[in-house]
Order: C-alpha cells, then structure tokens, then sequence
C-alpha cells in the first residue's frame, strides 16, 4: 500500500557503488525481516506478537506467519497494554513484541513498571522463571503528515529508566545487527524504529550478511571522520548530519558524525573521545529539546570533557510544540539539513548572525 | 446466529435477579444442602490451620507496624477463607499472580513466618534483597510472582504465563487475584478479552470486599458485581460465597479443571468483606460506620465459621483451639524477634539485578560508593553492611 521510495530528503549512506556479489543493497525493513526470520529459525523460542500495522508490513509478517506458524506468529486484539503486560508472564525466551511504538504511551506501566523494574524488584527471581528477555519494537517519531499522536519518539523516556536497553538503528546494517543483539540480549529492550526509514535502501556488507552477525550494545559508530566538530544523530537524523556534513566540507568544516545506534546504555566513551578531538559538539534529536538525548549527551560532556571544549554545545531538537499535521508547518518542526548546517556554524563560530536565543 | 427483531428494545441495564452467590455452608457453618462434596478432614484440618495463622500473623505484624518496629503492612482479616481456600484447591504447579492481599496462599505453600518476617524487616535473608516494601512477597520456588503495587498489573500478566503453560501443555493453569477496584482498570478489560481470545487456561479471582481503600463498590461500578462482566467477554464465571471457605475451594478446584482441559479462562467473584483498613497507612473508621466493620469481622469471620464446620464435624475442639493459637502467636513473635535483629542486605545489593550483567557505569558508582563509606564512616549508619 504504502511503499517509501527515496523522499526528498533522500539519504544514502555514503558507500562503494562497486557492488561485490557478497554485499548487497537492502532496505530497512528487509533487513528487519531478515534479522526476524533468522533468530526465529535459529531458537524455537522467540516469538512474535503484535498488532496488525498495515499492508506493507502485514505482508511481511504473513510470510512469517507461513512459515513459522500461528503459534509463534501472534496478532492480538488491540490493547497495547494488553499486549506487553499479556507477554511480560509468558516464560519464554527472547520474545519480540512488535507494537506501534507511537501508541508505546498505551502500554508504558508495563514497559517500566513490569518489564523494566521487575527484575530488580524481584531480586532477580521473575527473570530466573520468565526469561526477561522482550523486545518492544516497532515504527517511533514522525513519519509524514500523521500528527501529534503519532509523532512521539520515545528515546529520551525511554532512556532515562534502568532496567531497559534503547536502541535506535539507522541503517539496514544497524537495523540487522542491533535486533539481533536485542534478540539474544537478555534484558528488555525498547527498539525504536523509524517508519521512514523502513524503505530506505542500504549496502550491507557480507559480514553483515552473515545469520550470526550481531552488533553490540553500548557502541556508538563513527560514520564519518572529522577533526573541527562532534555531531551526534541516531535514526533518520544520521543521514541528515552526513548530508550536512558533505555541504560543511566545501566550507572547511569537517565534521564528525556519530550514529549513536544505542540511546541506553549511551556510549559515554566513544563521545567523549571524539570531543576531546574536535573541542565542539553538536547534538541532533528528532524528539523534544527539554530533557532529551541531547541534554543527556551534553551533560555528560561537561562532567568528563569540560577543559576541551572551545564553544558551548548545540543541541537541536524537534519544536517545543505538539507535531502539527499540516505539511509546511510539519517541515518547520523537524530538523532539517539547513539547520544543522547553520548550528555547525554557529558552533564552529562561523555564523555571520550570532542569535540570542536559539 | 442472530435473530433479527422489529422490536426496538434496549436491553436493559439490570437482569431481573442479580447473579446467584454458591455457598457450602450458611453463616452458623451448617451444610445448606445435602449434596455435598465431602473434602477429608486432612485438608479441612490444614486449611483450618492455616487461616488461624493468617489471622493470627495478620494481627501481630500489623501491631508490629504500629510500634514502629516494620514501616508498613497489609492485612486479609475477613478475607482467610479466599486466601488458604483457593489455595488449598490449586496445584503446586499452578502459578500464583497475587494482588498484595494473598499472602495466605503463599503460606500455604509453604513459605514459612520467618521468611515473610524477613521480607517484611528488609534484611540480608530477605529473597527479595531487601528491594521493596513489606507485604511485596515474591517467591520462584513457590510458584508465587513477585507483589508489584501497581493495582491488577499482574491480571494481564496471568494471561501471558497461562497461555505458555497451554503451549508446552502443561497440567496447569495460572491463577490471579484482584479486588473490585482492580476490575476497573484498562489491564482487567484487556487481560480478559484477550483470555478469552487466546483461551489461555487462566482462573481470574475478583475479591470483591466492598471497598477499594475508600470507595465503597457503589462508587466503584453500577454493573451486579464483577461477575456479570465474564460473559460480556466471552468468560464462564460464577459468583461465591468469599466467606464459605468450602464453597471457595469447589469452586476453585472445579474451575481448575475446566481452565486446562478445556483451555478456557473462568472468572470467580468471591463476596467478602475487608474486615481491616486497607493497609497500615489508612483509618478506615474515618470512610464507613465502626459497627459495620464490627459486625463482619465478628458475625460474619469466615474462620469462625469453618470452625463451627470442623467443630460439628467432631474433628476439633475448645482446648485444641486456644493451643493451636497460643503456639502460632509465640511462633510468629519469635520470628519478629529474630528479623529484627538481623542486619540489612549487602549495600553491594543497590546496583544487581538492574540488568543481567551490571553495565559499567554501576560498576563505577559502586566502586565509588564504597571508597566514599570508607572515607566518611561517621556519616552512615554502623549496621551498614559493606562485605
């Protein structure tokens, strides 16, 4: 019904267009698919279930349900909180719960208060008998025109509770190698996808082909060298900040673009590292400004790298405001490439306007 | 099929009679009826035990609370007959998924008055490592799943482990429990539609007591009851006498049966009254008439009542009653006694379970809480376990 080609924010990891016959090219959603299909044949444990989300992706859970069957293949009446708390009890192992993570506000007690928290308030007793081990997936944040209640990313709620492992794929490979290490991970993971996203096209190397490939949790990937700036971006604003990151070169701004990949734990390390390199730091978000991922990554840089920095840091965020519908007004609450570019400058005090207020 | 109609007519919102309640024994502990199923006097007698425990347990911690000897307790008083009865017609396999007002079921399942003082102290032998506030029991071994405070949470949960136990056709089901305020939230709707969907072998247990800490069910729902509410579902449901510890364990064992041969929820509303507060944070004298509370807790005390059933039956007597109480309220102050001065968990306890693997920034900041105790050993309190 609905299949994303290339919009006009058309993002395309910067790769070899030599195709090897080992690589291959492969949306995000493949790649998802892929990643289920695999683990699923690999443990007769790990089920799916979840509500129907719509054709393009009904098609694929019916192959799955072909060939795995109804009774590892669920479609549940619609009640997040039914879902996730139905689940939270079943004893068996790396369950994948695909719900529409926009509606993750329905089931949140359960996401926090029975996934997250019971293993700690149980002392570590319910996961002995129930495997703790759930992955709360699904689409997150704005797609196109599908208003407020829609358009919620989840990363910083989300990131801000023990218990839980975010993450947030960017690309196919991201996508492939971080469900898989959710799957075999035996803590609960929220997984935030991006429905525009899911029709994007990607290379993904052989090593990523591979059934027993599996990124890990924690690391943050480097996507593009640099020397005079720090960007962070996770899921779609990845491939903005490279898009930005190419018009800043012809400038002499080299940034360095970092796929956060994991929202929880974040990877302090990696961060600060390439702080201490470039002395600025810009962060990209596509959720709210107060308390977000990029306070988070902000303070952390203060507390471990504050004598390196040589300009405050940039956060950019989404709008303070409920997402509009309207498609003009939509476009104006989301970050878009010209503004990183602009917040780069600003960091990297090359702004002609220095503004008063962000 | 459905029949079409030319009648506009609304169904009205109350049958003509509300749903009958099954009781064993009227209130003096007299059979209502000749056709009964006998049960040994094995079990009546260890049921019997048991709920005098609970009452007797019940008593002693809640007064222990108030000497400000544990910071906070919940009592079942009026509610012993719902607690050792379900339990004593469940299975030990079957799993348990409690509100908090069902302790008496892990008592019967053998977790013994010391640990549950243990819980109740927070101390190093507390199997919940001292995480959460008393009465929040949980136990693996006893097939119980961890109290969370979060009301009917554990209703959908039910659910999900049901729905296993049938995957790996298990000879059990899973059992939870709830009170009439619990029957109102998002999570009672959602786990029974989709027991009913997924016919998952799961016994919902609606302890309607009348009140839900200061609602009386008036205010709670207009519908007759919970029970009424199984058929709108597509869920077989009956209602009980909750003070009939002998109707209470029929109906349980029965519904047992049918939850796993035929792979179906059933849901029991037993009638009961909430005889103490709600917790040791409530008065509840303060909401409802004392002589109300008065006359359920000693007209209508299910433990009474059973033991006028014993009694009659010729299986217990004045003296063994006065010597069976006598030795439980020594047996519970004595483990108070021996909880109390037990010593507080590890502080190395703050930062497991959080996750599988401690990640590393717990690791550091338990590292650095240790160096900061051994620094400043003045500024925290000197029963605090370090190794």
């Amino acid at each position: 019904m609905l299949i994303f080609k290339n919009l006009e924010q058309g993002i395309r990891v910067i790769a070899s267009r030599a195709y090897s016959y080992t690589t291959k090219e492969m949306t995000v959603l493949e790649a998802l698919n892929s990643a289920l299909h695999e683990e699923m044949s690999a443990d007769p444990k790990v089920f799916l279930m979840g509500e129907e989300v719509g054709e393009y992706r009904g098609a694929y859970k019916v192959r799955l349900l072909k060939k795995y069957g109804p009774e590892r293949v669920l479609d549940t009446p619609i009640t997040e909180k039914g879902v996730i708390g139905w689940r939270r009890s079943c004893p068996r192992l790396n369950e994948v719960e695909e719900i529409l993570n926009k509606y993750m506000l329905q089931a949140i007690d359960h996401i926090i208060n029975s996934a997250a928290k019971s293993n700690y308030m149980s002392a570590g007793q319910i996961s002995k008998y129930f495997a703790n081990t759930i992955i709360f997936r699904g689409p997150n944040g704005a797609a196109a025109g599908v208003g407020a209640q829609h358009s919620h990313w989840y990363a910083a709620w989300c990131g801000s509770c023990p218990g839980l492992k975010v993450l947030a794929p960017y690309s196919s490979e991201d996508a492939r190698g971080l469900l898989k290490a959710a799957i075999r991970d035996p803590d609960p993971v929220v997984f935030l996808e991006n429905e525009l996203l899911y029709g994007e096209s990607f290379t993904v190397s052989a090593e990523a082909l591979d059934s027993s490939f599996c990124l890990p949790i924690g690391q943050a990937k480097i996507k593009r060298e640099g020397k005079d700036v720090t960007i962070t971006a996770f899921s779609k604003m990845v491939g903005y900040a490279l898009q930005a990151a190419e018009i800043l070169v012809k400038e002499g701004i080299n940034a360095e673009v970092i796929n956060l990949r994991s929202i929880r734990p974040l990877d302090r390390s990696n961060i600060n590292a390439s702080v201490r390199r470039t002395s600025r730091l810009v962060t990209i978000e596509e959720g709210f400004p107060q308390h977000g991922v990029g306070a988070e990554i902000c303070a952390s840089i203060l507390e471990e790298s504050f004598e390196h920095l040589d300009a405050p840091v940039e956060r950019i965020a989404v709008a303070d405001v409920p997402m509009p519908y309207a498609a003009n007004l939509e476009r104006m609450a989301v970050p878009q490439i010209d503004d990183i570019v602009r917040d780069v400058r600003r960091a990297c005090y090359r702004s002609s306007l220095l503004a008063a207020a962000a | 099929m459905v029949k079409f109609t030319s009648d506009l007519k609304f169904m009205s919102e109350f049958q003509e009679e509300r749903i009958h309640c099954y009781r064993v024994l009227d209130d003096c502990g007299q059979p209502v009826s000749d056709e009964f199923v006998q049960i040994d006097e094995e079990t009546a007698m260890k049921m019997y035990k048991y709920m005098v425990t609970l009452q007797t347990m019940d008593t002693i911690f809640y007064e222990a609370q108030r000497q400000g000897r544990i910071s906070f307790y919940v009592t079942a008083i009026g509610e012993e007959a719902i607690n050792i009865a379900s339990a004593a017609a469940l299975h030990m396999d079957d799993l348990v998924f409690p509100q908090y007002r069902e302790a008496g079921v892990l008592l019967w399942r053998g977790f013994t008055l010391q640990e549950f003082a243990n819980q109740c102290f927070g101390n190093k032998y507390d199997n919940g490592k001292g995480r959460q506030m008393p009465i929040h029991y949980g136990s693996n071994k006893h097939n119980y799943f961890t109290v969370a405070s979060t009301v009917a949470t554990q209703v959908p949960h039910a659910v999900g482990a049901a729905y296993s136990l049938k995957m790996d056709r298990r000879d059990a089901c899973t059992i939870t429990y709830f009170g009439d305020g619990g029957s109102s939230t998002g999570d009672f709707h959602a786990a029974l539609n989709f027991a009913a969907v997924m016919e998952a072998p799961v016994i919902f247990f609606c302890r309607n007591n009348g009140w839900a800490i200061s609602t009386p069910v008036m205010d709670q729902f207009r519908s007759d009851g919970i029970v009424v509410r199984g058929q709108a579902y597509g869920v077989r449901s009956i209602r009980v006498d909750g003070n009939d510890a002998l109707a209470v364990y029929n109906a349980v064992r029965v519904a047992r049966k049918m939850a796993i041969s035929e792979c179906r929820p059933i849901l029991i509303e037993a009638i009961t009254y909430r005889a103490g507060h709600h917790s040791t944070s409530d008065d509840s004298s303060k909401y409802r008439p004392v002589e109300e509370i008065e006359w359920w807790r000693v007209a209508r005390d299910p433990v009474t009542r059973f033991r006028k059933w014993i009694e009659r039956e010729g299986w217990w007597s004045a003296p063994a009653e006065s010597e069976i109480r006598n030795d439980i309220r020594k047996q519970v102050l004595h483990v108070i006694q021996n909880a109390e001065k037990v010593e507080k968990p590890n502080v190395g306890e703050i930062f497991t379970d959080v996750y599988d693997v401690p990640p590393s920034n717990l690791i550091d900041q338990e590292k650095s809480l240790r160096e900061t105790i051994e620094r400043h050993p003045q500024d925290y309190p000197p029963d605090f376990p370090t190794s």
